[in-house]
């Protein structure tokens, strides 16, 4: 199946782009991201949080939903 | 008698009234960092007759904030933040009560402080500060409006709010990956803070008439290239709100370690040549002018300080420079956070230090 991933911050910078049609065969998200990482290799080493239809999850949350989304945490002020 | 004429416009709508206005009149609302986020929210809340408002920000004003700080001008150029957003508060509306904390926030003054006011208001810009609020909110049972900004996006959030969920529930501090934007010379379009500052400011006057829906439990994530506007929920972790609970007793015991630049200890060009013992570093890229070359001098690019620790002789102070003294204030910072502490930061910029260098 197909899933909708979308970036948010350092993370958009790193897949240069906001969002992208992600083909997928994973159950929960931290499988997920396994499959991202070896997209982006240089992720991996970043702080982010994955949110499941506009609601943050836990990396073993099971993929139920349409929408994913990577947000980092922002420093600035 | 406070002149109502001021708030009229407040008073005709129906969702405040003289009691929503006697409402803001009443409440004493804390900001954290007068800076990008701090200058709107402190501006609005200002003029919305917050009735007592505390300013904390131990920086000084510098030309390079004026692009995005809009509560300060030319001449405040030198001034602390603080008592500078004071000076033009006051201006703005000599009836409410203003008092500057010129002074860092720590985990030592954070509770007490805290105690004396209803809302605290996060316009900081580093992540150990902003934990740092999180928590002393959590043991004092107070809503944090926050913010932050990265680039051309920012994040608004209510924490705490009548047993929401924390700042913590939505970052676990995961300080082994990289965090981005922390403090630091990340870019930043001058309009973006504020735009969420004055979110911010909303959440705080929303807060205090208790009117719409405040921004508990939900994240909004703004950006200002293409106007997407996300709004993600925020889940309670009771174990990370537990975690800060648990040791609240010890809380006052912690350092607040974190250096961001204002931290950086500077020093004139003139008193570190009087110095007896000293390694001067220039930290420039080889390849920028003007050389300085009349002096025993080791280059180090901040873009290869990491990787070339070697070089830097621990038995001397360690004084470094670079064109403008930013990038030296950030080695300054870096190799604090490596434990090489004997270092300061050249006031001068490397064209004055050359200068000097050949007047001697």
């Amino acid at each position: 199946m197909t899933i909708n991933v979308k970036y948010f911050g350092l993370i958009a910078e790193i897949t240069t782009c906001e969002k992208e049609r992600i083909l997928f065969t994973k159950k929960n998200v931290s499988e997920f991201l396994e499959l991202l990482y070896l997209k982006y290799p240089s992720l991996k080493n970043k702080d982010f949080q994955v949110a499941q239809n506009q609601e943050l999850v836990s990396q073993d949350a099971l993929i139920s939903g349409h929408e994913l989304a990577l947000l980092p945490p922002f420093a600035g002020g | 008698m406070i002149n109502m004429n001021r708030y009229k416009r407040h008073i005709a709508l129906s969702e405040i009234g003289q009691a929503g206005q006697n409402k803001l009149l009443k409440a004493k609302v804390l900001v954290i960092g007068a800076g990008g986020l701090g200058c709107p929210i402190l501006q609005y809340i200002a003029a919305a007759g917050v009735g007592t408002i505390g300013i904390i920000d131990l920086d000084t004003v510098e030309i390079s904030n004026l692009q995005r700080q809009v509560l300060f001008g030319s001449a405040s150029i030198g001034l602390n933040k603080a008592e500078a957003a004071k000076i033009r508060l006051q201006d703005l509306n000599n009836t409410i009560s203003i008092t500057s904390y010129p002074k860092k926030l720590t985990h030592q003054n954070a509770i007490t402080l805290f105690k004396n006011y209803d809302i605290i208001v996060d316009g900081t810009d580093n992540f150990e500060t902003r934990y740092l609020i999180n928590d002393a909110a959590l043991i004092t049972n107070k809503p944090v409006v926050f913010g932050a900004i990265y680039k051309f996006e920012g994040q608004v959030s209510v924490f705490n709010y009548k047993n929401g969920p924390s700042y913590r529930c939505l970052f676990s501090n995961q300080q082994e990956k990289e965090q981005s934007g922390n403090c630091g010379d990340v870019g930043v379009l001058g309009v973006l803070p504020g735009i969420i500052g004055s979110m911010q400011a909303n959440e705080v006057l929303k807060i205090i008439l208790d009117i719409g829906n405040i921004l508990s439990g939900k994240l909004l994530i703004y950006n200002a290239l293409n106007y997407q506007t996300t709004v993600l929920k925020i889940n309670k972790s009771e174990a990370e709100i537990s975690k800060v609970l648990d040791k609240k007793d010890s809380f006052k015991t912690k350092t607040s370690s974190f250096n961001c630049t204002s931290e950086v200890r500077k020093i004139s060009i003139a008193e570190a040549l009087k110095k007896k013992n000293i390694q001067l570093i220039d930290v420039r890229e080889t390849s920028e002018t003007p050389k300085i070359d009349s002096i025993a001098i080791t280059s180090i690019p901040l873009s290869d300080l990491e990787n070339n620790l070697d070089k830097i002789d621990l038995k001397k102070e360690i004084i470094l420079f670079c064109q403008s003294g930013k990038r030296s204030k950030q080695a300054v910072s870096i190799l604090k956070q490596l434990n090489i502490n004997n270092c300061f930061s050249i006031k001068e910029n490397s064209s004055e230090i050359k200068k000097h260098l050949e007047n001697i």
